[in-house]
C-alpha cells in the first residue's frame, strides 16, 4: 500500500504582487486575484442568516429596567410593555421571563431576547436569589451543548445562551452593597456581567464620580471581573480601548421612552420641574456609551467571549464531571481515565 | 430536540397571560419556559414578534464587527487538485493566484498515488489568507490504476477526522484551529475532446459525497471551440447519467443567483493555465505563444479561466467553505459516530449517552486488551513449559549417559581390582612359596656347609 500523503512542505510567505495594501486608483488586471472579495461574500452571508442577542437585566424592582430595554433598543422589547395586563405583585422567588423580539435594522435582521428576572433582591431574606439565574444561565449552556453532541444535528444551532446581564445597582451613593457584590462575584464567572447605575439622575456628577470609584475599588478587591473583562484582551490596540472603557464603568445611565421638545429638537428625557434630563446627552448621563458598547461596537465580542470562553468552560466542567460520575459507576479509578481526550 | 426547564407553576399563569390564551400542556402537566429556540416561540404564537424600531438603534453595524473580526483571525481556504501528471494542475495555480508557487516537477514513475499539500500564507490588502494546495502526484501513471482514488478518499476523510478530533476533545481551542478539511476539489479532465475517461467517472463518483468538485477542462487551447461545445455537453451527460454531484454555485441569494446561475450553464469550465506575459497590442496579458496565434488567458472568448476565478475566489469562496462544514463535514461525522456505536438519546434516557456509549466502549476495549494479555501470557507459559521439557530431556539424557560412564568405570574398577586380588594372591602364592623355599634352603644349608667343609 502506498503512503497517502508526503510531507508537508515549508510555508512560505507569498511571492509576486500580492503583498501590503492594494495601490489607490485601478489596479492592473492581473496582479489583483480577488481574495479580498470574501469580506463581501461572509458580510452578505451574514445578514442572509440574521443574529441573535440575549440579554438578561437583573436587578430590584424599581430600578427601571424595563425602560432601559425599551430606550436601548427604541422600541418597546420589555415584558412589560407587551404584557398588557401584567399583574405587578412581587413573586415569592425569583422567576425567569424571557420575551423574544425580531427587529430589523438596514437590512440586518436580530433576534433580540431579553430575560427579566423579577423578584431579584426584593424580598426580605434574599440568600440563594441568584441561584435561579445561575441555573437558568447554566440551563441554556447544557440545551446548546445537547445539541451541538447530537449525532443529527442542525445546521445552525439556536443560541439561547445569554450573551450579555445588565447588572442594575441602585444610586445610594456609598457604595456596593453585600447582595451586589455576591450576585457580581458568582456571576462573573459564567456569563459577562455590565453593571450599570440606575436612575443616575438622582446623583450629582461628583457624587456620581466618587459612588464609580468607590465600585471600581470593591469590584477590584474582590476579585470580580467584569465585562470587559481584563484576561480576554487580545492585543494592545484591544487593550486600549478597553481600558478606557473600563475607566468608566459602572455607567451611570437614565431611561426613558418619552420624546420631548429640547431647542426645537424631539429628544428622550426625562421631563422635571427643574429641568429635562436628556438621555442621550453624554454630559447628563452614560447612557449613549452604555449603548454604544453594548450594541455598535462591542456586540460580537460580546457573543464571542460567551461561546467561546464561558461556554467552553461550562462544557468543559460538564464532560469532565461526567467522567468522574461514569467513572465511579464503574468502578474504575480516576486516574487511569484519560484527561483530555474524548 | 429541545429540553423543557421546569418552571413553577406561577410562571404558567404568567405564560398564558402572556400570551392571551389559555394554554393546553401536552406533555405531563409541567410546562416550561423553553430556552427560546425560535421555532417553540412561533408555535405558541402564530404572528412573528415583529417590531419597528423608534429610530436608529445602531446594530446594523454587527455585518461588520463580525467581518473586522474575521478579518483579525485570518481566512483558510484548501484546494485539492486531482489530475493526471502533467495535465496543468501546478500552472493553473499559479495562474489563478498570481503568485509562483515552488513546486517541482512529478515525475511520471511514481508507483502509487500521493498526495502533497503545501501551505501557502497569502495577502491581499487586509486579508490574510491561507491557502492549501494539495496536489496529487501519480494519479493516472500507474499500469493498474483501481486503487488510485483510494489515497484522495483517505487524505479527504484525514482531514474530516482531525477536525472531528479536535471537536470532540474536552478541552478545545476551535478558533485557533488550523482547518485543513478540503473545501474545493478541482478535478482536471484532460483535453481528449471525446468523452470522459472511466477513471474519471470512478473518482469523481468515489468524491462527490465528500468534498465540492468543480470539473475542468485542462489545456484547453489543443481543441476547438466547436468540439469544446460537443465535449462539454458530453461531460455534463455523463456526469448526470452516472449519478455524480458536481457543485453548484448557489442561488438562493438574489445578488449573486444571476451570475451563479449562468455560470452553472458553462460548467466544466475549459481553461488555460500561464504566468509567462506576451505582448498584444500595447498591453503585456499572460498568454501562451504559439506560430499561429497568442492564448490569451484572460480573454473569456479564449477560455474560461476568468470565469473560474470569478466563480471560484471572487463570488463563492464563502460558500464553498460553508458547504464543507455544513454538508460534506456533517455527513462524515455522522457516519462515523454512528460506526463508532454512538446514538442520540431518546428523550428519557440521560444525559450524554455520547459519554455513556464511550465509557462501555472503553470497557470493552480494556476487557479486550486484557484477554490479548491473558493469551499472550498463555503462549509465553506454553513456551516455557517446553522449553523446559526439552531441557528435562536433555538433563535426563545427561543423566544417562553419566550413569552408564560410571558404571563402566565400575566395571572397570571391578575388573582391576580383580586382577589386582588375583595378582596380590599370585604374590602371596609366591611370597609363600618364597618363604616355604626359604624355610627349606634353610634346613638345607647345613647339608650345604657340610659341603662346603668338605
Amino acid at each position: 500500500m502506498s503512503e497517502a500523503v508526503l510531507p508537508d512542505a515549508v510555508v512560505s510567505p507569498a511571492v509576486g504582487g500580492l503583498y501590503g495594501e492594494k495601490a489607490g486608483g485601478p489596479v492592473l488586471d492581473f496582479s489583483y486575484v480577488g481574495i479580498d472579495a470574501i469580506l463581501e461574500q461572509m458580510r452578505r452571508k451574514a445578514m442572509k442568516q440574521g443574529f441573535e442577542l440575549n440579554i438578561m437585566v437583573v436587578g430590584q424592582s424599581g430600578l427601571g429596567k424595563s425602560t432601559l430595554m425599551n430606550t436601548l433598543f427604541k422600541s418597546k422589547v420589555s415584558r412589560k410593555s407587551v404584557l398588557a395586563t401584567a399583574q405587578e405583585k412581587i413573586p415569592k422567588t425569583v422567576e425567569i421571563k424571557s420575551i423574544s423580539h425580531d427587529i430589523e435594522e438596514k437590512g440586518v435582521r436580530m433576534k433580540l431576547t431579553v430575560i427579566d428576572t423579577p423578584g431579584f433582591g426584593d424580598q426580605i431574606n434574599n440568600e440563594n436569589c441568584w441561584q435561579p439565574i445561575m441555573k437558568f444561565i447554566n440551563d441554556q449552556y447544557e440545551a446548546y451543548l445537547q445539541e451541538e453532541i447530537n449525532i443529527n444535528r442542525k445546521k445552525r444551532i439556536p443560541d439561547s445562551r445569554v450573551h450579555c446581564c445588565i447588572y442594575f445597582i441602585p444610586p445610594t451613593g456609598h457604595c456596593l452593597r453585600p447582595l451586589d457584590v455576591e450576585f457580581m462575584r458568582r456571576l462573573s464567572k459564567v456569563v459577562n456581567i455590565v453593571p450599570v447605575i440606575a436612575k443616575a439622575d438622582t446623583l450629582t456628577l461628583e457624587e456620581r464620580d466618587f459612588f464609580k470609584k468607590k465600585i471600581r475599588e470593591e469590584l477590584r478587591a474582590n476579585g470580580i471581573d467584569v465585562y470587559p473583562q481584563k484576561e480576554f484582551d487580545e492585543d494592545a490596540e484591544d487593550r486600549m480601548i478597553n481600558e478606557k472603557i473600563r475607566e468608566m464603568i459602572p455607567f451611570a445611565v437614565v431611561g426613558s421612552d418619552q420624546e420631548y421638545q429640547v431647542n426645537g429638537r424631539r429628544l428622550l428625557g426625562r421631563k422635571t420641574k427643574w429641568g429635562t434630563i436628556e438621555v442621550e446627552n453624554i454630559a447628563h448621563c452614560e447612557f449613549a456609551y452604555l449603548r454604544d458598547l453594548l450594541i455598535r461596537t462591542h456586540m460580537q465580542n460580546i457573543k464571542d467571549i460567551t461561546s467561546s470562553i464561558h461556554y467552553e468552560m461550562y462544557r468543559v466542567r460538564r464532560l469532565n464531571e461526567n467522567n468522574t460520575m461514569v467513572a465511579h459507576a464503574n468502578g474504575i479509578p480516576e486516574h487511569h481515565l484519560a484527561a483530555h481526550e474524548m | 430536540m429541545n429540553r423543557v426547564i421546569h418552571a413553577p407553576h406561577s410562571v404558567q399563569i404568567a405564560i398564558n397571560t402572556l400570551f392571551n390564551k389559555e394554554f393546553t400542556t401536552s406533555n405531563k402537566g409541567n410546562f416550561g419556559i423553553l430556552p427560546l429556540a425560535c421555532s417553540e416561540i412561533d408555535v405558541f404564537n402564530e404572528e412573528k414578534r415583529n417590531l419597528s424600531l423608534g429610530g436608529h438603534v445602531g446594530f446594523d453595524s454587527l455585518p461588520e464587527q463580525l467581518v473586522s473580526k474575521s478579518v483579525t483571525q485570518g481566512f483558510c481556504f484548501n484546494i485539492l487538485c486531482v489530475g493526471e501528471t502533467g495535465i496543468g494542475k501546478s500552472t493553473l495555480m499559479n495562474t489563478l493566484f498570481n503568485t509562483m508557487f515552488e513546486n517541482e516537477e512529478a515525475s511520471h514513475y511514481q508507483n502509487g498515488v500521493y498526495l502533497r499539500p503545501r501551505t501557502y500564507d497569502l495577502q491581499e490588502s487586509s486579508v490574510r489568507l491561507k491557502l492549501t494546495i494539495v496536489d496529487t502526484v501519480g494519479f493516472g501513471d500507474q499500469i493498474n490504476k483501481e486503487d488510485s482514488y483510494k489515497p484522495i478518499v483517505d487524505y479527504i476523510d484525514t482531514q474530516f477526522e482531525n477536525y472531528l478530533q479536535e471537536e470532540l476533545k474536552i478541552k478545545r481551542s476551535l478558533f485557533n484551529y488550523h482547518d485543513t478539511r478540503i473545501h474545493i476539489c478541482l478535478y482536471f479532465i484532460a483535453p481528449t475532446g471525446h468523452s470522459l475517461k472511466s477513471l474519471d467517472l470512478v473518482t469523481m463518483k468515489k468524491l462527490d459525497s465528500k468534498v465540492n468538485i468543480i470539473p475542468i477542462i485542462a489545456k484547453a487551447d489543443t481543441i476547438s471551440k466547436s468540439e469544446l461545445h460537443k465535449f462539454k455537453i458530453k461531460i455534463m451527460s455523463e456526469l448526470v447519467s452516472n449519478g455524480v454531484q458536481i457543485y453548484q454555485f448557489p442561488t438562493d441569494d438574489e445578488t449573486v443567483s444571476e451570475i451563479n446561475a449562468s455560470m452553472n450553464a458553462h460548467l466544466p469550465f475549459a481553461v488555460v493555465g500561464s504566468l509567462e506575459e506576451v505582448k498584444v497590442g500595447n498591453k503585456a496579458v499572460r498568454a501562451r505563444q504559439y506560430p499561429w496565434g497568442v492564448v490569451q488567458v484572460e480573454n473569456e472568448s479564449h477560455c474560461d479561466f476568468v470565469k473560474l476565478r470569478e466563480m471560484l475566489i471572487r463570488v463563492n469562496m464563502e460558500d464553498l467553505r460553508e458547504q464543507t462544514h455544513a454538508r460534506h463535514y456533517e455527513l462524515y461525522r455522522r457516519c462515523k459516530l454512528e460506526e463508532m456505536g454512538f446514538k442520540d438519546t431518546d428523550p428519557d434516557s440521560e444525559p450524554f449517552s455520547l459519554q455513556e456509549t464511550y465509557e462501555a466502549k472503553r470497557k470493552e476495549f480494556l476487557g479486550d486488551l486484557q484477554r490479548k494479555e491473558e493469551e499472550m501470557r498463555q503462549m509465553f507459559v506454553n513456551k516455557v513449559k517446553e522449553t523446559e521439557a526439552e531441557l528435562k530431556e536433555k538433563e535426563r539424557e545427561l543423566h544417562e549417559k553419566f550413569e552408564q560412564l560410571k558404571r563402566m568405570h565400575q566395571e572397570e574398577k571391578r575388573k582391576v581390582e580383580e586382577k589386582r586380588r588375583d595378582l596380590e594372591e599370585e604374590m602371596n602364592a609366591f611370597n609363600r612359596k618364597k618363604v616355604a623355599a626359604e624355610t627349606l634352603s634353610l634346613s638345607q644349608p647345613v647339608k650345604k656347609d657340610k659341603d662346603k667343609k668338605k
